[in-house]
């Protein structure tokens, strides 16, 4: 029986990963992705060709982007395309029954699109931290970059950085794979989602809890300063004041990941093919 | 144990009816399923493919049901109305990727997959991307895609909608090997003498309910409470029409216009052969005759189009 859903899962992640890939219409996650390594890279020419070069400073606008763009806003819509498009991207195309008509399980169709759409966020948004990392950080001399990655913080904040963006696709990845498998125009339950996620700075300590950001924020590795004038909009987003350890966030959110896609998983038991009447 | 059983199922898309109250037993063999638009054909093969639930009723197909998926699409195939396609495939790409679920070994799902691109003559096409194919191209794909598994049961929503008549003879030549095999056949269409001919019995439906059902003839016979229409083509049509009309079975006859012949309406089939017989006795030198209305085509208007006329 696990063979056959093996062999299954691995067709199904063969078919749908290169859908997601080179869908031409998937451009735009990539340049989502890439978008930060832009201005990091401009801001790393204008340094060198000024000769100032704050290390110090560097970190932290890393980490500001990161969290405050990176997270929030290229992984969350790049989840959005990529996970909401294994079941509502099929609905548009009409091809939504071949899978239905296969024999595979539903909960099994849905396990091989949700490591599908996994192995290609996780791909493009950790591909992207390293990409930005190098703009930002190539100007500064050799030495400097050696005694910060080896034997100050910087390798154990990288990693840091590529787990957050990797269990941002999870969990990110989770709920918009059950919003498609739940509902008709998923663009609504996004836009929910959205300020669900926006708003965790003002959520009391329990609902936070099932936000996907504050436990992301939980991984990151260094808190942004709070800027002065504590409670503007700004510092609501980015500064918490009670984050979890990181191996704790980790552990909540594969749970709330796991708990998420078994539930698409018995929905996807109740889907019907209606493309709209022919 | 071997058919295709729905037992009084009914399906709703909120209001809007799509079947009502079906209840058939399909025997293996070639049926087809024949009503006009919106009847309701789509819905029932939905259905039966478990790409819908019924809102009342039970479904199964050779015992087994669409809630245990690993056997159930083993034994069917569905080829469906929908024209769409995965994104960016070619035609043999799209056939063996699908076919790579059922778990067979790569070597069995190439050779399998080739097999079916094979009956359906689309061999060197399939190389191309299915994006560029013709309507009449994408039906036959969609159809080795439905039978690449072989499945003892094949349900084809409209599988002869945009085929030249050479691929449709084709096709229908494939049905009836398929057919032969001993598989379940079950296509439907609008066009009613496309199937009837290979069909071994037939279901029509109008407007969400099945009006007729079983082999052609009994469908006949299932209505002939109703007038039956026979042709005689004869030397003196008006004679023999003022002889019949002296006969209570007969209630219309209609001289045809190249004088060579008689259209007669009558209730009862059988004593109006007898009564023939009687009066090619007297003089009247009859050609031949034949039941103008004993194909599905003649029942189909009958039953269906004779309802969409007085709407
Ligand atoms: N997804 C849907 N939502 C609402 N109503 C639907 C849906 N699909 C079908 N219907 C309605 O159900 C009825 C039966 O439609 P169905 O598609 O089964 O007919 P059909 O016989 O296949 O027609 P056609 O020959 O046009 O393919 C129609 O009244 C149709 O409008
Ligand atoms: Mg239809």
């Amino acid at each position: 029986m696990m063979t056959l859903w093996n062999r299954q899962i691995l067709a199904i992640m063969r078919i749908d990963l290169a859908k997601t890939f080179f869908a031409k219409r998937g451009l735009w996650i990539y340049l989502l992705a890439l978008s930060p390594a832009v201005p990091m890279l401009l801001h790393s020419l204008l340094d060198r060709h000024e000769g100032n070069s704050d290390f110090g400073q560097d970190v932290q606008i890393f980490a500001g982007i990161f969290q405050f763009f990176y997270l929030r806003i290229a992984i969350f819509f790049g989840c959005v395309g990529i996970f909401m498009n294994l079941f509502r991207g099929e609905m548009v195309d009409k091809s939504l029954h071949y899978y239905l008509l296969a024999p595979v399980r539903r909960e099994v169709i849905l396990v091989g699109k949700f490591l599908s759409g996994l192995v290609a966020s996780v791909t493009i948004f950790c591909g992207s931290v390293l990409v930005q990392w190098c703009s930002l950080f190539c100007h500064h001399p050799a030495s400097l970059l050696n005694s910060y990655m080896f034997t100050g913080p910087g390798a154990s904040h990288l990693v840091s950085y590529l787990v957050a963006a990797a269990c941002a696709c999870v969990g990110y990845g989770s709920v918009f794979l059950a919003a498609g498998v739940l509902f008709r125009n998923p663009l609504i339950p996004a836009a929910v989602i959205l300020l669900w996620e926006s708003a965790d700075g003002i959520l009391p300590a329990l609902l936070k809890k099932i936000s996907v950001i504050y436990w992301l924020k939980s991984i990151c590795p260094i808190s942004i300063p709070s800027p002065k004038g504590n409670n503007s909009i700004l510092n609501l987003l980015i500064f918490d004041v009670d984050p979890a350890p990181a191996r704790v966030a980790i552990l909540n959110l594969m749970l709330l990941a796991g708990f998420v896609v078994v539930w698409a998983a018995i929905r996807a038991r109740r889907i019907e093919i209606g493309y709209g009447s022919e | 144990m071997d058919a295709i059983i729905l037992d009084n199922v009914s399906k709703f898309y909120g209001e809007v009816l799509g079947v009502n109250k079906v209840t058939l037993s399909i025997p293996p063999g070639i049926t087809s399923l024949v009503g006009p638009n919106g009847s309701g054909k789509t819905t029932l093969m939905n259905l039966i493919a478990g790409l819908l639930q019924p809102t009342r009723g039970g479904i199964s197909v050779c015992g087994l049901s669409p809630s245990d998926p690993e056997h159930f699409f083993r034994t069917l195939g569905y080829a469906t109305q929908y024209d769409g396609f995965p994104r960016g495939l070619t035609g043999w790409e799209f056939v063996r990727n699908y076919l790579r679920l059922f778990g067979f070994s790569p070597k069995d799902t190439e050779r399998m997959a080739w097999e079916s691109i094979d009956r359906v003559g689309l061999r060197e096409a399939s190389q191309r991307k299915i994006a560029g194919f013709s309507k009449g191209m994408r039906q036959r794909i969609k159809l080795a895609q439905a039978i690449a598994h072989r499945p003892k049961v094949l349900v084809l929503d409209e599988p002869l909608n945009g085929l030249d008549p050479l691929a449709r003879a084709e096709t229908i030549a494939l049905f009836r090997e398929l057919g032969n095999e001993g598989s379940h056949v079950l296509i439907s269409s609008h066009i009613l003498h496309e199937v009837d001919l290979i069909s071994d019995q037939v279901i029509m439906m109008s407007q969400g309910y099945v009006v007729a059902e079983g082999q052609i003839r009994g469908v006949r016979d299932e209505i002939s409470e109703q007038p039956m229409q026979v042709l005689i083509r004869c030397d003196k049509p008006d004679v023999l029409a003022s002889q019949l009309f002296h006969h209570s079975q007969v209630v219309e006859a209609k001289v045809h216009a190249d004088r060579g012949g008689l259209l007669v309406r009558t209730h009862h089939a059988e004593s109006f052969y007898k009564l023939l017989n009687r009066i090619a006795l007297d003089g009247v030198r009859i050609e031949s005759v034949a039941p103008a209305d004993d194909d599905a085509q003649s029942i189909y208007e009958y039953l269906i189009g004779s309802e969409e006329s007085t709407k």
